[in-house]
């Protein structure tokens, strides 16, 4: 695992970041749309397989932290007038607090007992959401003002409704947290969270306060998570309650699950093949969950460790 | 000299079983000691009350002058009790180099350099013969060498008082011979507690013996005097009809 080959890692992953940045110019105005907004949740599904790839921690509540940024951010903007940087913070530092609150609360659990206690968090904060309509627009959800949505640093501005300028905002994002999950991974907190996957007790007798480890774990997934969604609000201007419902919880996990759990590009890949899947399909019938479930289960029988788990398994020993 | 481990009155009952009665014990700093008695006996139950695995029902636990009875199982690994498994329990999907690299990565001093971590997996990696073996994963090892494994994790947390639970089981008898070697040299840095079946080895390698039968202490001695001792035999081999 870590130890091995950190240059061909990293190598590796400023190819992906390289590749993203060139493709922002040659590709058409659908597709260039289409993957600022892939980048942009595949940094929810990092944040995600932080928590269930490395810790093993199954949680069906991960929409409460992507919303958490999403309205924390929105909202600040909306209700309180901030900038942008402020704002992006606000949505971070919401997703953090919640995440350690709930994980004092939830990591009491294991197993189907977390998925349970996780998932009901999520449906309250959801429902909080709908009661508070007057703030939160209800199920409507609200419009963040595109004037408000410039970004200015010194001189220069950016206007983050700028096709060009969202893409390399959302790449920013996605490199910065693709970079600090490899480091996580691959350092000595890392390696003690997998060791926490494969045999927490075996851990606790090494020394290890494995509690502490697994709320850090998922204070640093609820973060992550909440940037996706604080960046989400941003570009793309949009703040609504089905981001907080149960689909938002499920998404993050298909994504993982299809680009491999517990490895670092595999939430890019899944978030990129499903939404692709359901881009080409939907095209063709309208029965295309159809179609996006069939693919689910073809994986799912014939490559359980996900596309860049059965890579790394077969070919590629060495990926992060 | 003050005990390295005391405990007193320490009783663990399951349902109405008591597995640990009411055990007055003690261990001098750098004695190999050994724990032997029939199935059953409660030796298993003993040690994971003493590594903090399992809470007693009752009695206290005082390890190097201090009450330890409430501390969790990790707080005790950092105190110097380290437990390696009766039951194989590496992990078996990560490397024999990972499998050490984490109890050596939390006792390092000078938490930071990379080299550090290196050095000191591999000195237990070489201590216990696996260094070739360092990048295979835990789970293809052969079982003779995933129990040496266990070993240099135990190893590695730089115990001062290591439990051994039926080390020797299913090793060959070669391979018994280097693991007696080995117990003597980590004797030399750290008391020694094991739990072992191998009449040979036990009355090799302990200083000190004592029996266990149906959760109590039933005699304690030296190899020799345990030899001699009737009401052992009787426990291990029965009572006349």
């Amino acid at each position: 695992m870590s130890e091995v080959s950190p240059a061909k890692a990293y190598a590796l992953h400023l190819g992906v970041i390289a590749l993203l940045f060139v493709l922002s110019f040659v590709l058409p105005d659908y597709h260039h749309g289409l993957l600022a907004r892939i980048m942009v949740l595949a940094v929810f599904a990092m944040g995600y397989n932080m928590l269930f790839g490395y810790v093993g921690l199954l949680s069906l509540g991960h929409a409460m932290f992507f919303a958490a940024g999403l309205y924390g951010a929105g909202l600040s903007v909306i209700h309180l007038g901030w900038n942008v940087p402020a704002a992006f913070a606000a949505g971070i530092a919401c997703g953090a607090l919640l995440a350690l609150v709930i994980g004092l609360l939830a990591l009491r659990t294991t197993g189907v007992a977390f998925m349970i206690v996780t998932m009901m968090f999520a449906q309250v904060f959801y429902l909080i959401i709908l009661y508070f309509a007057v703030w939160t627009g209800g199920d409507q959800g609200m419009v963040v003002p595109q004037p408000a949505r410039v970004l200015v640093l010194g001189a220069a501005s950016f206007d983050l409704t700028n096709p060009t300028v969202r893409y390399m905002m959302a790449l920013t994002l996605f490199s910065i947290v693709l970079l600090v999950t490899l480091a996580v991974v691959r350092s000595r907190y890392g390696r003690v969270l997998v060791a926490i996957r494969e045999n927490e007790e075996r851990t606790k007798m090494l020394g290890y306060d494995t509690f502490s480890n697994k709320l850090g774990a998922v204070v640093l997934s609820g973060t992550i998570c909440a940037a996706s969604g604080a960046a989400y609000a941003l570009l793309f201007g949009y703040v609504g309650s089905s981001f907080a419902s149960v689909q938002y919880s499920i998404l993050p996990l298909l994504w993982v699950l299809l680009g491999g759990g517990a490895t670092t590009l595999g939430p890019l890949l899944g978030t990129l093949f499903m939404y692709y899947v359901i881009d080409i399909t939907s095209g063709y019938t309208s029965a295309y969950l159809l179609i996006v479930g069939v693919a689910l289960i073809l994986l799912v029988l014939f490559s359980p460790k996900g596309i860049l788990g059965t890579i790394r398994q077969r070919w590629l020993g060495w990926l992060p | 000299m003050t005990p390295l481990l005391t405990t007193k009155g320490l009783s663990r009952s399951f349902g109405g079983l008591r597995a640990v009665d009411g055990v007055d014990f003690a261990l001098m700093p750098g004695e190999i000691r050994a724990v032997i008695g029939p199935n059953g006996a409660g030796k298993t139950t003993f040690v994971s009350l003493v590594s903090g695995r399992i809470q007693p029902s009752s009695g206290m636990i005082v390890f190097d002058g201090a009450d330890i009875t409430s501390l969790p199982a990790y707080v005790r690994v950092r105190q110097g009790i380290a437990y390696t498994f009766q039951i194989t329990s590496v992990f078996a999907n990560l490397s024999a180099y990972d499998n050490v690299a984490l109890p050596v990565q939390r006792t390092l001093s000078d938490g930071r350099s990379k080299g550090a971590v290196r050095a000191g997996v591999m000195a237990a990696l070489e201590r216990t013969g696996l260094a070739g073996r360092a990048h295979m994963p835990a789970g293809q090892l052969s079982y003779g060498h995933q129990r040496l494994l266990e070993v240099a994790m135990g190893l590695a947390l730089k115990p001062r008082l290591l439990i051994l639970d039926e080390p020797t089981q299913g090793l060959a008898d070669s391979e018994i011979d280097n693991f007696i070697t080995l117990v003597r040299e980590i004797a030399r840095s750290a008391t020694v507690l094991l739990i072992e079946h191998n009449m040979p080895v036990v009355m090799d390698l302990a200083d000190r013996i004592t029996v266990f039968n149906a959760g109590r202490i039933l005699a304690e001695g030296t190899p020799e005097q345990i030899r001699e001792n009737a009401a052992v035999q009787e426990a291990y081999l029965g009572t006349a009809p």
